[in-house]
Formats: structure tokens, sequence, C-alpha cells
């Protein structure tokens, strides 16, 4: 079943054009990889999923994009509501300078989820725990989230995103920042958040697309080259470029 | 071929050198600051001793014009006369002085001798009818005599202690009849013209009450402007034509704000001239662009990443400034403010133009009453001709370099506390 529909999307960066007519499905409860070279437009393509393109002032998004068969590509979008069901995880780990407790209620709180501080604190407990970060860190909730380690921050990035309990959670090189055995425990954790969202994750990393995803995506210079299932990209993919790339041969 | 061993020594050399050139101009500029503070140190710190002579005082009742039979009331001592019972005493001190030389001695001691005698016997009711010791302020010059500042050395005719008043003044000194206490008068009187009951009371809390209203004017509006310009506004010729005037306006000179004052505040508005409130709304004329330009660059400098992660939870703009970027951004703001503040504190010029330059005797109690301000009175005591106030000047200035340091030593420790660490 489709979860996001995107439909003839065109970027633009002024006068540069970043992306050019983007048709993708992106399958519920699935994990999508979107792979390709340095500037290709696959995190901007990302980035108009949730509209956080709007913060650059220069940027322009045309064409149709749905979820939930709603285009959200459109100026009556409430992107505080969008925001909410889109979770979204950064390439570099970006705790709040504030407690891991606080990190983690900051979303219900302004999202009104929590009716008292019991409820709260139930919130904070599970997502931390479906961030597999729950035994590391439940004695000292009250430290700031920035003394973590690398991968624990990333994990607090997770759960902080899914304490909102979004449909779609978008990862922006999650693992890019951090070492092999952290990188192994945050793919653990995408397969296991795929039970309950629909996960868009842009990785450099040909492997990690191999390991986690069921559908990739392969971008080059804005154009959306070819996109399938995992094993067919991988195995036998139906583009001379995407080949090329998977192979190594470029990018 | 270069010789690469030698060009290398030259390479070291020239490295030695630099920190060289650096060192001597650190050690330069502590020279010079080191001869400034010693100069005012030096000069302003007898200002915080005042001298006193006790002379025997003849509580006579008939100087007093009160019947000597009957022991007079509070309210009779309250309302009698004192000036006769000073000038008796005065007189007792040299049995052979003539009328001339009685005024000379009136004038070794402070105008308010009369109130001093007077408060004695009021606190003290049954002295009454009897000679008793009495400590009065002594008179500026006499005071500059006993620290020792005073040229005695000069021909009597341009002095303004006469060789006569200096003989009684020795005879008293060697008695052990003169001596100097902490001052307090200099902290708890206003202005007077007098160097010896001159004090900073009314500049002081003209300059308090000054940035308090500066605060309290160019905080909320320059955090507001700041946070509006930073985090709201598009970036178009418009905004960049603002950032150009505001980085501009903090470096207009001051004095150009104190003609706005004048203009404006004081010919258009009609404020109260000579009052702190029209200061600090001049003074935050200037103070307004130096704390925008500092909580911008904290605004800026606050990590993308941070807004990125609170708009990515689902935060409004708004959400994620007051959340965020503001808390985050807070320390270095206020460490700006103070810097700000503290230079206000220093100007001078404008408060001038407003009137702030005026001889005011009254401690003010709110900002709408007359005032100076410290570096005000500074420039009022410097113009004056007496010997008295030389010292009263470097005093002032010491205070005020207390009070600069107090603030900016607040601001480091404000900047120390709540920053916060990021990676």
């Amino acid at each position: 079943m489709n979860k996001i529909e995107a439909k003839n999307v065109n970027v633009f960066y002024g006068e540069k054009q970043a992306l050019f007519d983007i048709n993708m499905d992106i399958q519920e409860k699935q994990v999508t990889a979107l792979i390709g070279p340095s500037g290709c437009g696959k995190s901007t393509f990302l980035r108009c999923l949730n509209r956080m393109n709007d913060v650059i002032d220069i940027c322009k998004v045309e064409g149709e994009i749905k979820i939930n068969d709603y285009n959200i590509n459109q100026k009556a979008t409430d992107v505080v509501r969008l925001r909410e069901k889109i979770g979204m995880v950064f390439q570099k780990p970006n705790p709040f300078p504030k407690t891991l407790y606080e990190n983690i209620s900051y979303g219900p709180e302004i999202h009104g989820m929590a009716q008292s501080k019991d409820e709260l604190d139930q919130i904070v407990e599970d997502s931390l725990k479906k961030a597999a970060l729950w035994n590391e860190v439940k004695d000292r909730l009250n430290e700031p989230g920035t003394g973590l380690s690398g991968g624990q921050q990333q994990r607090l990035c997770i759960a902080r995103a899914i304490s909102v309990k979004p449909e779609v959670i978008l990862m922006d090189e999650p693992c890019s920042a951090l070492d092999p055995i952290a990188t192994a425990q945050i793919e653990e954790l995408i397969d296991e958040l795929k039970k309950e969202h629909t996960i868009v994750i842009v990785t450099h990393s040909m492997s990690q697309a191999a390991r986690v995803s069921q559908q990739t995506g392969f971008f080059h210079l804005g154009k959306l080259i070819e996109v399938g299932s995992t094993d067919k990209i991988f195995k036998n993919p139906d583009q001379k470029q995407t080949q090329d790339y998977i192979t190594g041969r470029f990018g | 071929m270069i010789n690469r061993e030698e060009f290398l020594n030259k390479r070291y050399k020239s490295e030695k050198r630099f920190q060289f050139y650096g060192k001597s101009a650190i050690v330069l500029a502590l020279l010079f600051l080191a001869i400034f503070l010693f100069k005012i140190f030096s000069t302003g710190y007898t200002a915080f001793q005042k001298t006193w002579i006790t002379i025997p005082i003849n509580y006579d009742p008939e100087f007093m014009y009160l019947d000597a039979d009957q022991k007079p009331s509070i309210q009779d001592l309250e309302d009698s006369e004192y000036f006769d019972v000073g000038i008796e005493s005065f007189a007792a001190l040299d049995q052979n002085a003539n009328e001339d030389q009685i005024t000379d001695i009136k004038r070794m001691f402070a105008f308010i001798f009369e109130e001093e005698i007077k408060y004695h016997i009021l606190s003290n009711p049954d002295d009454f009818g009897k000679i008793v010791e009495v400590k009065l302020t002594a008179s500026d010059d006499l005071d500059q005599v006993f620290k020792g500042n005073y040229p005695r050395e000069l021909p009597e005719e341009r002095r303004r202690v006469t060789d006569y008043q200096l003989k009684i003044f020795d005879k008293l000194s060697a008695e052990g009849k003169v001596e100097s206490n902490f001052n307090f008068s200099f902290f708890t009187n206003a202005d007077s013209r007098e160097a010896e009951l001159a004090g900073i009371a009314s500049s002081f809390m003209g300059s308090l009450f000054s940035i308090l209203v500066c605060l309290a004017v160019s905080f909320p509006v320059a955090l507001l402007a700041a946070i509006y310009l930073e985090e709201f506004a598009p970036k178009n010729r418009l905004t960049d034509f603002i950032e150009v005037n505001i980085n501009n306006l903090a470096a207009v000179p001051s004095i150009v704000f104190g003609l706005l004052g004048l203009g404006v505040l004081l010919a258009v508005f009609g404020l109260p001239r000579s009052t702190p409130l029209v200061g600090g709304i001049t003074l935050s004329l200037m103070t307004l662009p130096t704390i925008i330009i500092a909580a911008r660059a904290s605004l800026k400098a606050v990590p993308p990443s941070i807004r990125e992660a609170a708009l990515a939870m689902g935060a409004s703009r708004m959400q994620t400034t007051l959340h965020h970027t503001v808390p985050l951004s807070l320390p270095g703001t206020l460490s700006g403010t103070i810097i700000g503040l503290a230079q206000a504190l220093g100007e001078t010029a404008p408060l001038i133009l407003i009137g702030m330059v005026a001889f005011v005797n009254t401690i003010p109690g709110s900002p709408m009453d007359p005032a100076a301000s410290l570096p005000v009175q500074i420039y009022i005591w410097a113009e004056s001709a007496e010997r008295g106030f030389v010292e009263k000047v470097s005093a002032c200035i010491m205070v005020l370099l207390i009070f600069l340091v107090l603030m900016n030593l607040v601001a480091q420790m404000v900047r120390h506390k709540f920053e916060k660490k990021w990676n």
C-alpha cells in the first residue's frame, strides 16, 4: 500500500533546479532507501516530505506530494500537524542542550499529548525503550542529552522523533557520524521500527541500503533514475547508470 | 641553491621577533594602565579621609539667648541661635585675636559649624552652660594642609590659607586636637560648593536611575528587534538596509544622541530637564544598537541543527525561537547588555546636553528628580578651582571604575555560568 506518492516534484534553489520531475511511491511500514552520489538531491527530496525546505528562503517546491492521499505541498497544509505525523532524524545527532527527559518530553508537550505527569513519564519511558536506550540512561534522565556518546545521542534523537508517534520517520544519513558498532545498533533499531512506522532513509552506504531497506530509489543529478525493490536494484537493475553506481564505477 | 639550514633558522628568528613584538605591546599597555591607576589612586585615596578639629565650645546661655537660671527644653535648644556660640568659642582659641583674626579662625571650619554645635547640644542637653570639647569639620583647605597636599611654602598672598590660620592650626595639631577619620559624608552627601562637604550620593543615585531606565527601555526593544531580524525577517534589501543602519547607529558619536534627547525628549515631549528619566532614555538610544548587535550575534551562534530539531518535532517558529534559540542565546545577549550599560554609565556628553550637568545639592529619590551622574560629577569637580576638589575627582573616578569593573565581572560570570556547550 502506498503511504507517500510524489508526482512531478521539481525543486529550485533560486535559479538552480535541484530536482527534476520526481515520481515516486513509498510503501507503508517498509524501509525505503534513497541512494546516490553527493549532491544528487536525495536529501532535498527527503526534506520535501516534511516541508523542512520551507526554512530555506530561496527554496521553491513544485508538484504534488500526497501523504495518506492528501497533498501536503500546498499553502493550506498545517506544517505543525504535518511534522507531528512525520518525524525526522538528522545526519549529525542534534539533541537539545537540555536533560534527556526534556529532550523526549518536548514533542508530546508542545502537541498536548500527555494529560498528566505520569502519562508523560510513560511516553518518555516507552520512547526510550523503543529506541533501545532505556537501559543505558534510565538512571540519569536529568543529565544533559549532549553528554551522551555519538551513537547514544542519535538513538536519543530517534527516541525524540518517535515520542509523538509519527506515521513516517525520515532519516537523513543517520549513521554517517557514527562508528560501526553504533551503526549496527541503529540499523537493528530501524528494523524494529518498521513494524509500526514507515521509514525513508537517505544513505551513502550501499551496504546499509541493502541491509535495511525493502525499496530503493537511485538519484543522480537531481533525477530519480530508478526505483524498485532493493533486491532488484542491487541484483538486476534496469538502468546502466544504476548498475555502474552500485558496482562502484562512479559516485 | 638556498642553504636550507640557514633558511630554517631565519624562520625561527622571525617567529621569535614576532612574539617579542606582541609581548612588548602587552607590557606597554599594562604600563600605561598601571601609571593611570597609580595616579588616580595616589591622588584619590585621601578623599576617603576627612579632617576634624576638636575645640572647646562654650555653651554659654548668654550666647544662645536663653535664660541661664532655668534648664531649657529640647525645643528651646532647637530654636536658639548658635552663631555667637561658635564665634565666642573661636575667639577663645586666641585671647589676643582681633576682629579679622577671629574671622580667619571661623574660616578654618566648614560653614556648617553652627549645625554641628547645635547637633552636639541637642544630643547632650546636659552640656548647657558648660564648656565642652566638640569635633568640628575642618575647612577643605585645612583638610588639604593636614593631608600634606597643600603648598605651605608658597608666599602668603598666593595662598587661601593665611599664616595666622596655619599658626592656630599647627598649635591645635600639636595638642592632638586635629584628627582624620573615614569620610562617610563623601558617600552620603549630595554635591556642594564646599569641597569638605561635597559627596557623590546625588550623582551615584543619578547614574543608578539612569542605568535602570536605560536597561528598562533598551533591553526589551533591542531583544525583540534582534529576534525579529534574526529569526523571522526575510533576508532582502530592506532588512540589509536596516542592518547596515543599526551598525551605523552604534558608531554615531554620543553627543548626537544628546542633541536628539534635547530636541525631542525635552523640547517636543516636555519631559523634566536634568532628570535620570531623560538621561536614561537618551543613553538607551546609544545602548540599543550595542545590544541588538550582541543579541543577533549570539542568536546566530546557536547552531541551526537545534532549530531544525525543534521544527522537525512540529514546533512552530515562535516555539522554536522562544523554547530553544532565545534561551541558548541569552548568556551572550546578557553579557552584551551589561557591557552596553557599562558604556552608557561612563557617558558624559549626552547627559551634559540634556542638563544633567546642573549643580544638584539634593539626593534624587526617583528618576523624575533632577540629578547629576558620576562622569558628569567628575567633569563638574574637575572644573572647580578649589584644591579640595582635586582628590574628589580622583575618588569619584575610583568609584566609577569600581562600578564598571563590577559590571564587567557580572557580565563574565553570566557568560560562564549559563553558557551551554554543544558539539
